[in-house]
């Protein structure tokens, strides 16, 4: 069968090979993933069997669609029942969706060739939008051509609708009735989707997530929830510095105390198994380990700092080469000069990082996070010295993510797996990470600074644009390696700088990958969060300077970009841009693309003393202008602006992670510090229209965020913070 | 020692140190309720003890014998279920994980205070750490099971 509607589907990240080469770090051996060919993919292949791969449908008729990404609360999983129930004219309350795993054919994110599953980069509704509309559309005419079969009429005459088949003849039959012989049915050569007109489930305001009533009364189940018989808990004592390894432990202790069954050593750490979660800490405590430090990184934030600024006075390599930039700026009227200081930053999703492995016969089972399940299951299976196919896994819900469940290395997947193992597979293991090992646990965002230049001739217009970055790069080193790094340069640490869209025709970026030893990872939104923030924040500067209204600068900037400019002038006149404002009150505006998609906005901000910006401020209101591509769910857009805009905020204003003498400073969330509601803005979204594909949401939210409220105090004091977080230089 | 949790009295053989988050979660059973820190710092555990919302993690199980317990698998009344009905109508949750906590440090706020302004909600709620940031709608559910309890 031909694929006849996968014209967008063109891959965003393009494999130089075919194969995935999976990280010599996971498990001290390096091997390879063989994947099929992108092209037969994406591009060539038939659809999978629906009944196979995606749709279940039970006598009962309980529609289960299986998820080729995880849901970490983005959403996606409302968003893929949208897909298929507007296709398969299923009744929303027969729907139930659970995470699919184990064949790349069928999960493999499109937006990455298709060569590995996985959930990240704002996806998933890419991916999904003609993968899960077209199986919604194969099930559908399967099971009317079942019905047709079994009444002697023909498909055409056949009425499918809210879950039930029928015919004028009066005779009817539900999904789940018929789904046995719609299983037996051949695959239909062709299938027509619906054209928008006909969408009544797409873009509409109706439907209710899936799981609102579970996670409203306590029911939803996360990992930290799984029960199975006989099973134990884990906690392991991880080394205080990154890089250190045990040299000797004394068990004795932690094993005299009530509960506790093992005490074992794994590759990370020594394990405290017991038979429930107070025991296992107990266990810890009492627990006395003999680190080798010798390998260990010992440096604290202020001297990587100091460091990277010094790094920053020599050249980098090249991200972004237009024009001239230094002759510009040396023949510049006015040159404005700036480095900007953004430190490392926990993820410290609620749910502290877990796992659950069983070894039931021949097949070991891992309940968790899979963000990455193909990668994972071939960890897993190496260390349990199984076959990848050996290994089930079972995609939990997570307590949040922000990308902290997609691990290059599976940390928390080889842990428990080593830990069961260790035990002698005598009982399924749950492991916990407590809050304190999550903080301190790393792969955390990584320390930034950037260094920028900017020349403006006499009538205020960018005459050259230098700008130096140093930071860990993210992908290097990992599978993903092919996908995102070139000539050394790691798309995460630049994109939002070295791929603006401002027309600056004299503009020089440069990156300097640092070599730390403190773990780093991809953090929601990755290098954007502190490249829209530089970006953004300079060319409100350059507006100031040259005494030029922000929205008209950014207007003249972005004339060639039509979607962008739609953007901005949606969002500056949601806001009112222009109106006089309230004494002691402020406002900034900015512009981002990330992961495809365009996000505008407008924060408002209220001086606590309007006689003196050092006395704080508080952010009011936010107003946002996104453009998506397609509106799959319009409400769960809002929900993940405003979710992003709150994460964002959360950020800027109060989250670092420090290190002294390379041990992390903070510990739990009272010196960690997230957004908590009394500092959540009011956010009001506005989606422009669009027929394009989708594009993603999840992340894009969070860069805009910081620097439109440090655009905004900027109004207000004429200053631009430019050390991250807030707190360490204004009162917030 | 005698535990009575959502009416229910349950006979534990425990360390009576351990946090009665533990043995809510590990010994009866009832995994409704969240750990997120274990410090009293994020209110993923929040439970009621004869009605009062308390952090069940840094409550020693002890601590709760003789009292009433209510999880959020127990909760119930009208300000319970309209805040659970506007959680749901406005799909409050995203990852969902802090809504247990929300949801019951929510329902020991309407008791107290059925017309809750934004500024009693924020006072009210400002322990319940959302790192999805879903702090906007949970005012909005907050004022919308206001209104229809009356
Ligand atoms: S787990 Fe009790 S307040 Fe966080
Ligand atoms: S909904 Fe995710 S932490 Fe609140």
């Amino acid at each position: 069968m031909k694929i006849s509607n996968l014209g967008h589907q063109v891959s965003r990240f393009q494999p130089s090979r075919r194969q995935f080469l999976v990280g010599a770090a996971a498990t001290g051996v390096g091997f390879k993933l063989a994947f099929p060919a992108r092209k037969a993919l994406a591009t060539e292949g038939t659809d999978p069997d629906p009944f196979d791969a995606y749709i279940q449908i039970a006598p009962d008729n309980t529609v289960t669609i299986l998820s080729a990404h995880m849901d970490m609360g983005q959403g996606c999983y409302h968003g893929i029942a949208t897909l298929v129930a507007e296709e398969l004219e299923a009744d929303w309350g027969q729907l139930v969706v659970e995470g699919g795993a184990g064949n790349t054919k069928y999960y493999g994110n499109l937006a990455w060739g298709g060569v590995a599953q996985g959930t990240g980069g704002s996806s998933a509704m890419f991916s999904s939008f003609d993968r899960y509309r077209r199986a919604g559309a194969l099930a559908r005419t399967m099971l009317m051509n079942a019905a047709a079969e079994s009444w002697g009429v023909p498909a055409v005459e056949i009425t499918a609708a809210k879950g039930v088949l029928s015919h004028a003849s009066g005779k009817s039959a539900t999904y789940g009735e018929m789904a046995e012989a719609a299983a037996q049915q051949p695959l239909p050569a062709e299938v027509t989707l619906k054209s928008r007109d006909q969408w009544q489930v797409i873009g509409s305001e109706t439907f209710r997530r899936l799981d609102s009533g579970m996670k409203s009364t306590g029911r939803q189940d996360f990992t930290i929830d799984v029960k199975l018989p006989g099973m134990l808990t884990a906690v392991i004592a991880h080394p205080p510095l990154f890089g250190a390894k045990v040299k000797s432990f004394d068990a004795s202790a932690a094993k005299a105390v009530k509960g506790v069954v093992d005490v074992v050593q794994v590759s990370r750490g020594v394990a405290v198994v017991a038979e429930n979660t107070w025991a296992a800490m107990k266990g810890r405590e009492a627990l006395t380990v003999d680190w080798d430090e010798s390998g260990a990184e010992k440096r604290g934030s202020a001297e990587l700092l100091a460091e990277y600024k010094a790094a920053l006075e020599k050249p980098g390599l090249v991200a972004a080469n237009r024009g001239d930039a230094a002759a510009g700026i040396a023949g510049a009227s006015k040159v404005i000069e700036a480095t900007y200081e953004f430190p490392y930053l926990a993820h410290a999703g609620l749910e502290p990082l877990d796992a659950v492995a069983a070894m039931n016969g021949d097949t070991l089972e891992i309940w968790g996070g899979h963000q990455m399940p193909d990668l994972y299951q071939a960890v897993t299976a190496q260390i349990a010295g199984v076959t990848p196919d050996k290994v089930k896994l079972h995609v939990m819900k997570t307590g949040g993510g922000f990308g902290r469940r997609a691990v290059t290395d599976a940390d928390i997947m080889v842990e428990v797996v080593e830990t069961a193992k260790a035990i002698g597979w005598k009982a399924p293991v749950k492991l916990l990470w407590t809050r304190e090992d999550d903080m301190k646990g790393g792969r955390y965002r990584p320390l930034f600074v950037h260094k920028v230049k900017v020349g403006l001739d006499a009538a205020g217009n960018i005459a050259g644009w230098d700008h130096r970055m140093i930071g860990q790069a993210i992908l290097v080193g990992t599978p993903f390696e092919s996908f995102a790094v070139k000539d050394g340069i790691d798309g995460t640490s630049v994109e939002g700088v070295n791929d603006t869209k401002y027309a600056i025709p004299a503009f020089r970026a440069e990156v300097t990958n640092a070599q730390t030893g403190v773990p780093v990872l991809w953090w929601r939104s990755v290098g954007h969060t502190h490249t829209a923030y530089v970006m953004e924040t300079m060319i409100d500067e350059v507006a100031r300077v040259g005494g030029r209204d922000p929205v008209e600068l950014r207007r003249d900037l972005l004339k060639d970009h039509p979607k962008h400019l739609a953007v901005l002038n949606l969002v500056a006149e949601k806001a009112n841009w222009g109106a006089a404002m309230p004494e002691g009150t402020y406002r900034g505006i900015v512009l981002h693309e990330s992961f495809g998609t365009v996000v505008g906005a407008v924060a408002d901000i209220k001086l606590n003393d309007p006689a003196n910006p050092a006395a704080g401020f508080k952010v009011t209101k936010v107003t946002c202008a996104v453009d998506c591509g397609t509106a799959i769910n319009p409400d769960q857009i809002r929900a993940q602006i405003e979710g992003g805009v709150g994460f964002g905020l959360g950020s800027v204003l109060h989250e670092e992670l420090t290190l002294t003498n390379g041990l992390v400073d903070q510990a739990n969330y009272d010196s960690y510090l997230p957004l908590r509601i009394e500092e959540m803005p009011v956010v009001e979204t506005h989606i422009v229209p669009s027929e394009n594909p989708p594009t993603g949401v999840g992340e894009p939210g969070v860069p805009v965020i910081g620097p439109a409220v440090a655009n905004a105090l900027a109004a207000a004091t004429g200053q631009t913070v430019r050390i991250l977080p807030f707190s360490k230089g204004v009162g917030v | 020692m005698k535990l009575s949790i959502n009416g229910e009295v349950h006979d534990l053989d425990v360390d009576p140190e351990m946090p009665l988050l533990w043995a809510i979660r590990d010994i009866v059973g009832l995994t409704g309720t969240k750990f997120g820190c274990g410090m009293a710092q994020c209110g993923a555990c929040t439970v009621h003890q004869d009605g009062i919302a308390i952090r069940s993690c840094v409550t020693p199980v002890s601590a709760a014998e003789g009292s009433e317990i209510t999880t959020i698998e127990g909760v119930a009344g009208k300000e319970a279920e309209a805040l659970q009905a506007a959680w749901t109508a406005l799909d409050v949750p995203q990852c969902g994980y802090c809504q247990s906590g929300q949801i019951m440090s929510a329902t020991a706020l309407l008791q107290e205070n059925p017309k809750p302004t934004d500024a009693d909600i924020d006072a009210a709620m400002s322990g319940n750490l959302c790192r999805c940031a879903t702090y906007q709608r949970i005012r909005a559910g907050i004022h919308d099971a206001a209104k229809a309890i009356g």
